[in-house]
């Protein structure tokens, strides 16, 4: 006991014993400074701006003129603002797909077909791009995509020039060369948001129990049917969690529009556009409401699809 | 052990322990004396865990008071305490080494390092783990790990060992050998020794005394002596050792409820029954299980309930009962190891 | 096991078509920071040069002014972060409260959310404050996101850990604050030197929030996203590209290393 009676009494071990009749008492204390950082200023600031959209500017003057109104959305569906919307969703719908169907190979083949080292390496090889800068893998394609990159070369040497020519001269799509088209803009979005789309297939594919793979086999399904009847159903979450990341982030994404493609604007442009030099505010904070809205409805609809499990 | 008017070593007066709508523990009261190795028998759920984290200062009371060495310890936390306890999976810091592990309530209590160092080497000799004390727990097997966990709840002398479910982790060699070892260990110390088991056999090997616990309240609180020859209801005579119990109406007798141990009762061919004194059931023999030493006969009675003997492996009696399995068959036992039951 | 599967020849060809698409444009980038021409897209590279390391080294001081504020914001950050993270991550792993789970949701906000958002949001939020953009509003944005990687590494780790040792720790004798100092501190150590590490590189690389919440100043992902869109000297942006991608990459694979026995990284996103 003599342990006890050296022991130090100090204000820490005054506070400590305190507090440890009161574990209500210490929460509120842990959670204050980081709940007053996200409480305060992240979402404050997520509900100025949702308030901000029921503003309007001043045509006249320029400056905000804070009654709430709604002025604002009904200019965010004037037919040039929906085009910048509609815009938005389509490459986000086409990428979504595209990056669905990219995936399931190459994370049904880490999961099912490598065996445990080569999967491991293979699994820090899909994660590698996502660690890499982004600015430098958006960059990478402006090179590649470049009139004498390495698209055109590797098309000459094939003597595919015409390809890519018929490619061009496609409505909407095409453009003066890859890097202005949308074609331009498809691609670098589905290459930089790949890995989000893998990770969580991969993921669901690997808690598939293997028993029930040979099961299936067991019981006499060939592997097509297997594939169909098995393995289908369960990395469905996994896609489904996989595509609100590709849909989202190339929704609100600016940054890739901006480089890659034709001039007319995507969201993240427009927002960026609208609360700039032009300082209207009000109109850029409706602009971001709507993708928030978008996304809501579908992740609706990917929970419905079990995605939130697979996440 | 403790003599008339001496404090006892803990207490618990009353204690409720309510989580929500159930009740865990209902108006709990025994003493513990100082220097005693004092069992907590039960199954799962029983509450004898709450009442050991009561002691430890894991848990409150919502009613009644937890007393140590006399004084009430209320809300006191558990470093407040002059109580240590050794963990079930024994909460080895896998960071430390077990020489640190050993000496980390002195190096708490700011007890200079070398000081704190030789101690632990000392109180590592004392569990038999002498030279070990440069290892990490991960390198050590489940016996050995336990025996770190004893030097490091005993390393500064506190008044009160807490077990909990000490010997659950090892194998049957093993526990064997650490019930030993625990009863020298507390003698030497003369440390109070409080442990929870759902395991009948360690609470009767190793206790003086052993409560056990049902549903949030104990049944019988006694000398494992007590608890196995005179069981104070059908829940412990069942639950300590096994027990064929008998409405009395069968045998003539009261119509109250009796115990009776399987070991006690004979068997013999309905033939030969009236040569065998004591009183007979007959019925038909439908099992016998193997155990070692012994073997476990199970019947049904002719009124269709189920019975058990146990007889010596070996003995006379049992190999002509195993040549009889599926047939007729006749328990005998003497009126004297009925056990009536209160409840 | 995996052998009397049959593998169709498709799938393998896919998968591998797939992490070539990956890996290619990465490779590239390191190639043509050495090419010789200085428009420096075609392909393939007349020749290899160091010429324009050397060029960005010493007759670009705009970069390294860039680069120094990005560092300087990332270590900030990256404190904050390992601060307020950890005491979340402590509340959140301790008890079970009412509205715990919508707790958890605030903390995936800043990562699920589009940055775009995050940042509007915040300057918004800053204007309405009244506040100057300085350097503290960068870092203001970055630590959002950074308390948010933290947090989640350390939860994790906090998940992992048996409750019975921090009540072993207080059994004999150790308050909450030597039971953490003691126990939880060492037993989390290397998840939060990941989140840190984590934390840093993910600011080093913040481009979408930095640009609303940093008023005149450059990063350097703010100076390459300016010079992607009126390029200078593209061969330097190049040689920059390389030096990013390395100290984006760096930290990240040591984050990685270090967890690689106690089950890697969590929330390794954006």
């Amino acid at each position: 006991m003599t342990a006890k009676a050296t022991a130090a009494t100090g204000s820490l071990r005054r506070i400590a014993t305190f507090s440890y009749s009161r574990p209500g008492f210490v929460l509120l204390l842990l959670l204050l400074p980081p709940m007053l950082w996200l409480g305060v200023i992240y979402l404050g600031s997520l509900f100025a701006l949702f308030a901000q959209s029921f503003f309007h500017i001043d045509e006249f003057s320029g400056v905000i003129v804070r009654e709430v109104g709604l002025s604002t959305y009904e200019e965010l569906f004037t037919p040039a603002n929906m085009d910048i919307l509609l815009r938005s969703m389509t490459m986000a719908a086409f990428v979504t797909v595209a990056a669905a169907f990219v995936s399931v190979p190459l994370a049904l083949y880490i999961a099912l077909y490598a065996g445990p080292r080569l999967k491991a390496v293979l699994y820090a090889a899909v994660l590698l791009p996502l660690w890499s800068s982004y600015l430098v893998r958006v960059y990478a394609w402006k090179l590649i995509l470049a009139k004498e990159g390495i698209v055109s070369w590797a098309a000459g040497s094939v003597g595919a020039q015409g390809a890519i020519d018929w490619a061009l001269n496609l409505p909407v799509v095409g453009g003066p060369s890859l890097s202005t088209s949308y074609i331009g803009t498809f691609v670098v979005f589905l290459y930089i948001w790949l890995p989000y789309a893998i990770l969580p297939v991969h993921a669901a594919l690997e808690r598939v129990p293997r028993t029930l793979l040979d099961a299936a086999a067991d019981l006499g399904a060939r592997p097509g049917a297997a594939f169909r009847h098995v393995i289908v159903p369960l990395i469905v979450p996994g896609i489904a969690a996989g595509s609100i990341f590709t849909f989202s982030l190339t929704l609100g994404d600016y940054i890739i529009p901006g480089i890659i493609g034709p001039p007319p604007l995507f969201i993240g442009q427009a927002v960026l556009a609208h609360q700039g030099a032009a300082g209207n505010l009000p109109l850029a904070a409706a602009f971001s409401v709507a993708p928030l809205a978008i996304l809501a409805v579908y992740l609706f609809v990917a929970r419905r699809l079990g995605a939130f499990d697979a996440l | 052990m403790t003599g008339e008017g001496a404090v006892p070593a803990v207490e618990l007066r009353s204690v409720t322990r309510r989580f929500g709508a159930v009740i865990a523990l209902d108006g709990i009261s025994f003493a513990v004396g100082g220097g005693e190795f004092f069992g907590m028998l039960g199954p799962s759920g029983s509450g004898k865990t709450t009442c050991l984290r009561m002691i430890a200062g894991f848990d409150v009371p919502s009613t009644g008071e937890v007393l140590i060495a006399g004084r009430s310890v209320g809300d006191l936390p558990p470093y407040e305490r002059d109580a240590h306890t050794v963990f079930q999976d024994y909460a080895l810091f896998p960071h430390m080494s077990v020489a640190d592990n050993v000496a980390f309530p002195l190096m708490i209590a700011k007890v200079p390092q070398a000081q704190r160092h030789a101690r632990a080497e000392e109180t590592l000799e004392r569990v038999k783990l002498a030279g070990f004390g440069k290892r990490k727990p991960s390198e050590l097997s489940g016996g050995q790990r336990q025996r770190v966990a004893l030097a490091r709840a005993l390393i500064d002398q506190p008044s009160v060992l807490l077990l909990d479910e000490p010997l659950g982790a090892l194998d049957l060699k093993l526990r064997e050998d650490m019930q030993r070892e625990l009863k020298e260990l507390q003698r030497s110390l003369g440390i109070t020794f409080i442990f929870v088991t759902h395991d009948q056999g360690e609470a009767l090997g190793m206790s003086d005394r052993v409560a056990v616990f049902n549903q949030g309240r104990i049944e019988q609180l006694g000398t494992p002596d007590d608890i196995y020859d005179r069981p104070a209801s059908e829940f412990v005579a069942t639950f300590v050792g096994s027990a064929n119990v008998i409405d009395g109406a069968l045998i003539g007798a009261a119509p109250q409820r009796f115990a009776l141990r399987p070991e006690r009762v004979r068997l013999v061919a309905p033939g030969v029954a009236q040569l065998v004194p004591g009183i007979k059931l007959s019925g038909m023999l439908r099992d016998a299980q193997h155990l070692g030493a012994d073997t476990r006969f199970s019947l049904a009675l002719d009124g269709g309930q189920a019975f058990h003997a146990t007889l010596r492996h070996g003995d006379e009696e049992e190999i002509a009962a195993r040549g009889r399995l599926g047939q007729a068959i006749v328990a005998v036992f003497d009126r004297g190891d009925l056990k009536p039951l209160a409840s | 096991m995996r052998s009397n599967r049959s593998r169709h020849w498709l799938v393998t060809a896919c998968a591998w078509t797939a992490l070539a698409f990956l890996h290619v444009p990465l490779m590239l980038i390191v190639l043509y920071a050495f090419t010789t021409e200085d428009r420096s897209y075609v392909f393939p590279p007349p020749g290899f040069t160091l010429h324009w390391f050397d060029v960005a080294v010493n007759e670009r001081p705009d970069i390294w002014v860039a680069m120094g504020l990005s560092l300087r914001v990332a270590a900030v950050a990256t404190v904050l972060a390992l601060m307020l993270g950890t005491l979340s991550a402590l509340a959140l792993q301790r008890a079970k409260f009412f509205g715990r789970d919508t707790l958890s949701l605030f903390f995936i906000l800043p990562i699920a959310l589009p940055g775009i958002i995050t940042g509007i949001a915040l300057r918004s939020g800053l204007d309405l404050l009244g506040f100057d953009f300085t350097f503290w509003t960068i870092v203001i944005g970055h630590a959002t996101f950074c308390i948010v990687v933290v947090h989640n590494n350390a939860l994790a780790r906090l998940r992992r850990l048996s409750p019975s040792l921090i009540e072993a720790a207080m059994d004999l004798g150790a308050d909450s604050f030597q039971a953490f100092r003691y126990v939880t501190l060492p037993n989390i150590a290397t998840a939060l030197v990941a989140g840190g590490l984590l934390a840093f590189a993910l600011s080093f690389d913040e481009v979408v929030v930095t640009t609303f919440t940093a008023g005149q100043q450059t990063t350097l992902p703010i100076w390459m996203f300016s010079e992607l869109v009126r390029p200078r000297q593209r061969p330097v942006t190049n040689v920059v590209a390389v030096i990013v991608m390395t100290m984006t990459l760096l930290p990240i694979l040591l984050a990685y290393w270090t967890t690689r026995e106690t089950g890697g990284i969590a929330g390794s996103g954006k």
